[in-house]
């Protein structure tokens, strides 16, 4: 082996610091700039990390693909089988006329909505395609309040970095970030297809996050809540898919 | 060195990529052409193998396991390993001259007479000469080219087709390819050329001395063809 000369020790001691502060600053400014999963710890930390936060520099203002009416699938496949509690029942039975959402967390006005209250909001309506982590997909209609429209209506208060929410099935839950909360294409739905969502596709309320995976669009949803972080709710790990092996961000 | 590095990263990877896959597969093993598909649609094909899911009818009486959680995330991460392998790979060989020396085919061999007379000489099983031994030949070189150039850019795009998020970014990257069901069916394909690929490499390698190879591409030192011929004897 040769010696290493002293020009050659200083050069690789000197790019070694600079490697290493480099990714100190790097580490610092993915914080700061929320490119950073909830899930970025772990064996598979690494890869998360890096997929979240390249989509978050490519991907934050762009629009899920929209399809011509003639797309819509004519036979949507439900994958889902109504929650089995009572209270869900219960609600079923009476038409779902006193189905609540509530709002809370880090917001100016905490409320407590009917379906009604949100149909009162501005509505929207979008054809986008449902893709399933197993690999199928269909396409249909939803119609809704944009989760920005009820974020407004409550105030939401500047610290505000998640919105988590919450199924009537208790270990249901789910969180996005604020570029998912505030786009225009993620939806409180409660209409499909030019009718009120049925049950077997979440309703009466689902949320609709068509930028990302299936599985980040919660059916059931009775509840959310506005907050700076992740950490207190469950593992902390952002949502029940990472603490039973799924990713957090399901934009791939 | 840096081939050499390169290279078994590589192997690594896609080793994570093929098992995940493969898991990934098992979980809806029905393919379809087009935008949309599941199982209220008719298949392209549907794989003879037991699912992961109940709502896959497949004729087998039992479910296997969802293993797709860790499947997932491997398999990303793995993605990740191979492009950014990759792209030092790309960059350091367009550099040295990697490229232009040891994979375009010499332009005395850019013919199909000189391809099919290694095809040739390969089916009557001779033994490499001299200057086989120590560059590649022109079906070696093609060979190589198809997977760096063609087929692992492929299921790269192939695969970030699949990610919605991507695909709000960059519409043409799905719609170029006939749609969501048709870019995931690609990706199995483009998937299973380099599986064929990877076994007739490995073949390869065991025909011509497994030992000496291996130790070619750990070590990096030129074998001699009297060495060569010891051990496959």
């Amino acid at each position: 082996m040769k010696p290493i000369s002293r020009r050659k020790l200083l050069t690789t001691g000197l790019a070694a610091t600079a490697g290493v502060a480099g990714l100190t600053a790097a580490a610092r400014l993915a914080q700061r700039y929320g490119l950073i999963p909830p899930d970025h710890g772990g064996l598979y930390g690494p890869g998360e990390t890096l997929t979240y936060a390249a989509q978050r520099l490519l991907t934050t203002h762009s629009l899920a693909r929209e399809f011509p009416r003639s797309m819509i699938s004519k036979s949507p496949f439900a994958n889902e089988t109504p929650p089995a509690n009572d209270m869900f029942k219960h609600h079923q039975a009476s038409g779902f006329s006193d189905w609540r959402l509530s709002v809370d967390g880090m917001v100016a006005r905490p409320a407590s909505l009917s379906l009604s209250d949100l149909k009162s909001l501005p509505v929207r309506s979008q054809i986008t395609e449902v893709v399933c982590e197993e690999g199928w997909s269909y396409i249909a209609e939803w119609i809704g309040t944009p989760l920005v429209e009820v974020l407004n209506a409550v105030g939401l208060l500047p610290q505000a970095r998640y919105v988590a929410y919450f199924s009537i099935d208790k270990d249901w839950w789910e969180s996005i970030d604020m570029a998912d909360a505030l786009h225009p294409q993620t939806f409180l739905t409660w209409g499909m297809n030019d009718g009120d969502l049925p049950v077997s596709f979440g309703g009466p309320l689902r949320m609709r996050v068509p930028r990302q995976l299936g599985y980040k669009s919660l059916k059931y949803v009775t509840r959310l809540t506005v907050t700076d972080t992740m950490k207190r709710f469950g593992k902390g790990l952002g949502s029940a898919e990472p603490e039973s092996g799924y990713a957090w961000y399901a934009g791939i | 060195m840096v081939v050499r590095v390169t290279h078994w990263i590589t192997v690594i990877s896609f080793f994570a990529l093929l098992i995940s896959g493969a898991e990934i597969v098992v979980s809806h093993p029905r393919f379809y052409w087009g935008e949309v598909g599941n199982v209220m649609t008719p298949p392209l094909f549907t794989l003879p193998i037991p699912a992961s899911r109940n709502m896959v009818r497949t004729g087998y009486g039992y479910v296997l396991p969802d293993q797709n959680g860790w499947s997932r995330y491997l398999h990303f991460q793995a993605a990740w390993a191979v492009v950014l392998t990759g792209l030092v790979y790309a960059i350091s060989s367009l550099w040295s001259g990697h490229f232009r020396e040891n994979l375009f085919p010499a332009r005395a061999d850019r013919t199909w007479r000189a391809f099919w007379a290694v095809i040739a000489k390969y089916l009557r099983r001779a033994p490499p000469d001299d200057a086989e031994a120590h560059s590649y030949n022109v079906v070696q070189r093609t060979a190589y080219l198809i997977v760096i150039f063609l087929l692992f850019p492929l299921v790269i795009w192939t695969g970030l087709a699949l990610s919605p998020a991507f695909d709000s970014a960059v519409p043409a990257a799905v719609t170029a390819l006939g749609g969501r069901q048709s870019a995931r069916t690609l990706h199995f394909f483009v998937s299973g050329a380099l599986l064929l690929f990877l076994v007739v490499h490995v073949t390869m390698i065991v025909l011509a001395g497994f030992r000496s190879r291996m130790r070619a591409m750990i070590t990096g030192r030129a074998i001699i063809p009297a060495v060569l011929s010891k051990e496959r004897t």
